[in-house]
């Protein structure tokens, strides 16, 4: 918990620093940045990277910008191999990374919210139940304190950046015996909402009122609590350099500083992404 | 005269051309079926690929088994048709030899009109009512199974219902035809010989239009066979085996479902079911045409 605040307070002033780059180095060397960008990893970042490297392409057209989608350790290896400019993961950097020099660059977060039908009496589970939901282990809410009724656990279909993510943070990758797998957000929305007993995963942003949202070890899933580090089903987005951002090349130093405009954060937003502080 | 042949001329130029888009479609997508599907069966494995049934393409250790899902679109196809072929052939049988003008209107009409449903509506009723239909029912069946995992009424049978509900159409207008095309003299001879009506539709009518019903129905199996808007949303989509109360996934749905993010030899492997699904229709259709050149000889 520490740690993940300690490496947002260092994120955030590392967004400050960029930003306050950018306004030095003033807007001609921005205009006259020509060249290539190279990204690598997670595939979670896919929509994230897509949104991001296609409005980013339309304001800075000379630079060209790919992504390729090789999972965090490997966008990571190719960072430290020297291959890509930025090494995207989906995870915090573990120890051994930054000791190469990789610099975490927190982007986003994402956040990852439980739900349940309106019904339902059940307001708060421990990741540990939560994760015994999932691998079939408890499979009436009576065990849970709720109501007799079983618990029909819903998931979104495999490659899923929501399935991946909330299978890594409580720690039942490919393990999950799920009830129905749906193919989108809305759809295990609806779901949930309209079968008794369902239990149910979706990006933070999307939960309405026809649904409860779970708090998780007794904290609510809000924006607040995720950007606090106290809500569990969270994970950031690192968008990882060979050392500081004010290091790196032109077209670098361009896409985060676009990534720190009023417009970059637009596109984090809308990709349903919360923007870290 | 000579204006005359220009004309024919250019008329049979451009109806030569209008068929070779149809074949060049048809070669084009089975090159493109094959070329995209068969590589995954070489890294896969044909034998673990076909017959495995672990799905598990995100994992550490990816499974590409598609056994399950081969099995459901198998069951789910037959056991619609085994429901819905009954009751259209029966309700030809009404259009064709019963009822009278006022009421076969109005059945042909009701029939033309579902066949004209579109398929995401017979998915959102089957979502709306037919899953928690199911759900009250899987709660009595299974009421103190511990072993069985609850689907919330999303399940095989749902989509059976749909699919047989979904033929019906198809089922219904080529039998009728056919009943209809079956001469009357056939008719009155078998009444004449002193057979009741009933014996006169059952060993004479139908099979007589024998060949053009089993059309009727192959083309059913075609159409349920294909189908993935509405089975999507009925069915669940989990990866079992085919079992009425189990949640399921189909060779259309498996494809709909996964292709938006899968990458690698995931999508490979998307390929390949694709592959599976058009074998399983080419093979559906070479009954056709086989069915079709009987009742041309007969």
């Amino acid at each position: 918990m520490k740690k993940k605040i300690i490496s947002l307070i260092i994120a955030g002033s590392l967004m400050a620093l960029s930003l306050t780059g950018c306004g030095a180095s003033g807007a001609d060397t921005a205009e006259s940045n020509s060249g290539s960008l190279a990204l690598a990893g997670s595939t979670s970042m896919e929509k994230l990277c897509e949104a991001m490297s296609e409005s980013f392409m339309a304001e800075n057209p000379d630079i060209t910008v790919t992504v390729e989608y090789t999972g965090s350790g490997a966008g990571l290896e190719s960072l430290a191999a020297g291959s890509v400019d930025i090494g995207n993961a989906s995870r915090a950097i573990k120890e051994e990374e930054s000791s190469q020099g990789i610099v975490e660059n927190i982007v986003a977060l994402d956040g990852i919210a439980v739900i349940t039908d309106k019904e339902n009496t059940v307001e708060d589970l421990t990741t540990e139940d939560l994760a015994k939901v999932y691998t079939g282990e408890i499979t009436n809410w009576e065990e849970l304190g709720g109501e007799d009724e079983s618990i029909v656990p819903i998931g979104r279909e495999a490659g899923s950046g929501t399935r991946d993510a909330f299978e890594e943070l409580i720690e039942v990758a490919d393990n999950c015996s799920y009830s129905q797998e749906l193919d989108s957000t809305g759809a295990v929305l609806a779901k949930v909402a309209s079968t008794p007993g369902a239990i149910g995963y979706v990006s933070l942003d999307v939960v309405d009122d026809t649904v409860t949202g779970l708090k998780l070890n007794g904290v609510e899933p809000t924006e607040e609590e995720i950007l606090a580090g106290n809500y569990v089903l969270q994970r950031p987005f690192v968008m990882a350099t060979m050392g500081e951002i004010s290091e790196q090349n032109e077209q670098v130093q361009a896409w985060f500083d676009y990534i720190n405009s009023d417009a970059g954060k637009e596109v984090i937003k809308k990709v349903g992404l919360i923007i870290p502080n | 005269m000579n204006k005359g042949t220009l004309v024919e001329k250019t008329a049979t130029c451009i109806f030569t051309i209008c068929a070779a888009v149809a074949i060049f479609a048809v070669c084009a997508i089975t090159f493109y079926m094959f070329f995209k599907g068969t590589p995954a069966l070489g890294e896969v494995g044909v034998a673990d690929l076909l017959f495995g049934s672990v799905w598990k393409p995100t994992a550490e250790q990816p499974s590409y088994g598609i056994s399950f899902i081969i099995l459901s679109s198998i069951v789910g196809t037959s056991a619609a048709v085994v429901l819905g072929v009954p009751i259209g052939l029966l309700t030809a049988v009404f259009l064709s030899e019963m009822a009278d003008k006022r009421i076969g209107g109005i059945v042909r009409g009701a029939v033309e009109l579902l066949a004209a449903i579109p398929s995401v509506i017979y998915g959102l009723l089957g979502m709306m009512v037919l899953n928690p239909l199911m759900y009250q029912l899987e709660k009595i069946i299974f009421a103190g199974d511990d072993t069985h995992q609850f689907t919330g009424g999303a399940n095989m049978l749902a989509a059976i219902i749909v699919l047989a509900v979904m033929i019906l159409p198809t089922v219904i207008s080529v039998s009728t035809s056919s009943l209809l095309a079956v001469s009357d003299s056939l008719r009155s001879a078998s009444l004449a010989l002193g057979a009741t009506k009933e014996q006169t539709i059952f060993k004479v009518v139908i099979p007589a239009a024998k060949s053009g019903i089993l059309t009727g129905v192959v083309l059913g199996i075609g159409r349920a066979l294909g189908e993935a808007m509405a089975i999507n949303m009925v069915a669940g989509g989990a990866v079992n085996l085919p079992l009425p109360f189990n949640s399921v996934r189909t060779l259309t749905t498996q494809i709909v479902s996964e292709m938006g993010y899968a990458q690698g030899l995931h999508r490979e492997v998307l390929f390949t079911v694709g592959l599976v699904l058009y074998l399983f229709i080419m093979i559906v259709n070479f009954v056709l045409l086989k069915a079709r050149r009987k009742g041309v000889t007969e």
